[in-house]
């Protein structure tokens, strides 16, 4: 297991290698001068324009220019923006924002996904199934910007229940953009569930444990639910990286000063390293809960072994 | 089920470690009926530091602005200059050097201000390796091109020779060029003082960008944290008019959608922005906590002067009298510009409301104007704007115009981002009229003729891509800025505005508005004339 695991994370870094000197090159390749556009409709005297691109390498070739951030990078060194902020402040406190808003959003995936799936797996095509059924598709059919504004004006402006915008009200201001953030995912995991609990539950082990005797709470709990999570665990480990980078439109409405604000902002004024430093970091979570969904995935199922 | 309970308990445990800040600050101590309080106000995410000689932008501005005192201050309805600023006179002869005394005041941290404060800010803005985006302002002092660095060189000096300490108190400008209204100039953030301490070395510098220690009426007593905020308070020794209010929360938002939302909800106070969809209900939702003011934007679509389909004037002045202006407002801008009928913003001294003759909307006349011309009507105009700023209708409404009054075709060229669409202007890229905008940087007529359209301003050195150059109109500028007194220099300005108005390089499209809300909880809001909240003048009901 350790040696499995030690290989993955050793496979992991020509990744990382590979996909941040691809975003390199995007960002490098996109058009335009963003010095220039640094003024706006006001000019910057030539002298500190080309100051400034001398101090960020904008005049190199690519190839030139990833070498330098590289370099740089080997001594622990993220580059700064163009304001002359350090990447590595943008990334921890935005980071930690974002953590926390992704934990809360897989919270609510994994309790109301899986209660709701599991209930409606076991009383199919009751009442409370087909109201799973109708909600779980008009919630994956309404953008999240849609859902984004009508919580915030619903629940926030209307009732006053939770903080409209913002982070300073600590944990509170945290749950309504948690919600509309696992929303999307919350109403995956229920279908996922339902499913995949409804297929196990025809098996023959479970007809057996039933004819044992068993009551119905350890047939589903015991004997069947842990089956059925796998394509679950699999749907979760995967969606926390997606929740970590693609909170962009959420923490806008929302105004949480998180990772998919700052890389929207950094991508807008061009500033490569910051979307290098950013991406490459979405790129290595996600290498990461892959890991940590393989070998979940023993633990699940004990017919799955690593050497 | 044990997995995701335990993914739970830590999303808790990471969560409740975000609590905390975010207090009311209630004070009731204050005994005077008018004054204390905190109060809470929107901005959209600072570009830079709060450093002001790198703030030209109207969010950092804001609170760089309630930090700062320069050497004058603007009156926040009429702009005009005033001198309860640092200043206690500014001199000149000959309009050409100026001398400047200074009051007794301190910096927050009761560090006297000084000719140094200035001379040394003033020096470290212009030197071209210390990267400042207000750099330009010092462009007309003398000894500033030796502080331009050329490709691979350093700068031949580190100190603008047209700056002379005469005293702790005392100090000269000699500028490049006559101007007699250089004064009004001196407001502006790129002019603020800065002490001794944030010369000492980098990390001295990046913690004032955070915090800085100024001379305003609001003390920093936070650090600015991005995607935040800033808190400020009252600075109790300020020698002039003390700020109202207690304290300041100065809290950042991503979509002003959001803020407009939360002084709605009662959990902001004040918004200098109204998203465009809210903008027909304000008025009658807010009554008088809704507040709207000219600003000093301007925006203009500018001829491609260097292209021979755009060369001869008449073809500008049939096209300008061919636009709308009045009806495009009212249809596109739901009231939120106004029609430009001058090239000199309602803001200033020297504005006349109908300076252009040629932006009265005379689709007849441009006809005839245009025929007598021999501009090719049979291929289509490219109509140019920068993508992703909501351009598209506005401009789209100019081309019908031309459609429908000139009977050309046009064609929408909106596809470049602004870091393309800039250089593409200071490279004579534009094949048709292209549009642009400018906010003043001081409420002086100059500053909507000189950067703009003068021989001087040429790309790469200042905004005039029209590439617009007639000694003549240099030449009224130039007499302007070497004035007897003020009304002579507006005079003067006028008449190169005619000038610039009957060539038509540009043509003048609207003036700005800015509009706001605040909650019941705050009065006397006031938006001065640079689209910013008179912080210092805000009281809190109690």
């Amino acid at each position: 297991m350790a040696r499995y695991i030690v290989r993955r994370l050793l496979l992991a870094i020509p990744v990382l290698i590979g996909a941040s000197f691809l975003i390199f090159a995007m960002v490098f390749a996109l058009p335009g001068d963003p010095i220039r556009a640094l003024g706006g409709d006001r000019p910057i005297s030539p002298a500190v324009q080309q100051e400034l691109r001398d101090r960020y390498n904008l005049d190199d070739p690519l190839l030139v220019q990833y070498g330098k951030y590289v370099g740089n990078l080997a001594q622990g060194d993220l580059g700064t923006d163009f304001s002359g902020r350090p990447v590595s402040d943008i990334l921890e406190r935005s980071a930690l924002v974002t953590v926390k808003l992704a934990l809360v959003a897989l919270a609510f995936e994994a309790i109301f996904g899986l209660l709701a799936g599991v209930l409606a797996g076991i009383r199919q095509k009751s009442f409370f199934d087909n109201l799973v059924l109708v909600t779980t598709t008009l919630i994956v059919s309404i953008p999240v910007f849609v859902l984004g504004f009508l919580a915030q004006y619903a629940l926030g402006l209307r009732l006053g229940i939770f903080p409209i915008a913002g982070v300073a009200d600590g944990f509170k201001g945290y749950i309504l953009p948690g919600f509309v953030l696992a929303a999307l995912s919350l109403a995956y995991v229920a279908r996922l569930t339902r499913t995949s609990l409804v297929e196990n539950l025809r098996n023959d082990y479970v007809r057996t444990a039933r004819a044992k005797g068993l009551s119905p709470a350890t047939v589903v709990g015991k004997h069947t639910l842990r089956n059925s999570l796998i394509p679950v665990v699999t749907f979760l480990g995967a969606d926390l990286g997606t929740l970590l980078s693609g909170a962009v439109v959420t923490e806008g409405i929302f105004n949480i000063p998180g990772l998919g604000r700052a890389v929207f902002q950094a991508i807008q004024t061009q500033e490569g390293t910051v979307v290098v430093g950013i991406v490459t970091l979405f790129v290595f979570v996600y290498i990461f809960f892959n890991l940590v969904v393989d070998v979940l995935y023993a633990a699940l199922d004990p017919r799955i072994r690593y050497e | 089920m044990r997995v995701s309970a335990s993914l739970l308990a830590l999303a808790l445990a990471a969560t409740a470690c975000g609590g905390g800040g975010g207090g009311e600050g209630e004070d009731v101590s204050s005994d005077e009926g008018q004054s204390g309080g905190t109060f809470s106000m929107y901005i959209g995410e600072p570009e830079n530091p709060l450093i002001p000689s790198n703030t030209s932008e109207t969010e950092g501005g804001q609170v760089v602005d309630a930090l700062f005192t320069g050497l004058v201050t603007y009156d926040a309805d009429s702009s005009e200059q005033q001198m309860d600023g640092v200043a206690e006179s500014i001199e000149s002869e000959d309009s050409k050097t100026w001398t400047i005394k200074l009051k007794d005041w301190t910096f927050h941290d009761g560090t006297p201000v000084t000719s140094d404060s200035f001379l040394q800010a003033w020096n470290f803005a212009a030197l071209s390796t210390n990267a400042q985006g207000n750099s330009y302002f010092f462009g007309n002092v003398e000894g500033y091109d030796d502080l331009q660095a050329e490709e691979g060189k350093e700068p031949a000096g580190t100190e603008l020779s047209g700056l002379n300490k005469v005293d702790d108190k005392t100090f000269e400008v000699t500028l490049k060029e006559p101007f007699r209204q250089y004064p009004i100039t001196l407001g502006y953030s790129a002019f603020y003082p800065l002490p001794e301490s944030f010369f000492a070395d980098k990390a001295a510098q990046d913690a004032f960008g955070k915090k800085p220690n100024g001379n305003g009426p609001f003390k920093a007593d936070t650090e600015l944290v991005p995607g935040q905020g800033i808190t400020l308070s009252r600075f109790e020794d300020y020698p002039e008019d003390k700020a109202k209010a207690d304290s300041v929360e100065i809290k950042i938002y991503t979509e002003v959608n959001t803020a407009y939302t939360d002084v709605q909800g009662g959990q902001l106070d004040i918004v200098d922005t109204i998203p465009p969809d809210a903008i027909s209900t304000a008025p009658d939702e807010f009554g008088d906590r809704y507040i709207e003011r000219p600003s000093s934007s301007f925006q203009y679509m500018g001829f491609p002067t260097y292209d021979p389909r755009f060369a001869d004037p008449k073809v500008r002045q049939a096209f300008s009298m061919a636009v709308d202006r009045k009806g495009i407002t009212e249809a596109i801008f739901n009231g939120t510009r106004q029609p430009a009928y001058s090239a000199i913003s309602p803001v200033v001294d020297g504005h006349r409301e109908d300076a252009c003759k040629y932006c009265e909307y005379k689709p007849d006349e441009a006809k005839a104007l245009l025929e007598q011309t021999d501009f090719d009507t049979s291929k289509p105009v490219d109509l140019w704007f920068n993508a992703g700023a909501g351009h598209d209708e506005w401009v789209q409404a100019v081309g019908n115009n031309l459609r429908d009054n000139l009977g050309v075709t046009y064609k929408l060229q909106g596809g470049l981002q602004f870091a393309e669409y800039l250089p593409k202007a200071d490279d004579k890229g534009f094949t048709g009229p292209f549009r642009l905008g400018w906010a003043m940087d001081y409420p002086s007529p100059q500053n909507y003729l000189e950067p703009l359209y003068s021989t001087g301003a040429l790309p790469p050195n200042g905004s005039n891509t029209a590439f617009y150059s007639n000694p003549e109109f240099d030449k009224l500028v130039k007499e302007g800025n070497t004035a007897e007194d003020n009304d002579e220099a507006v005079t003067k300005y006028q008449e190169a505005e005619d000038v610039l108005l009957e060539d038509m390089p540009i043509m003048p499209m609207f003036f700005g508005l800015v509009q706001g809300v605040h909650s019941d909880k705050v009065s006397n809001v006031k938006i001065n004339a640079f689209t910013r909240v008179v912080l210092e003048d805000v009281t809190v009901n109690q």
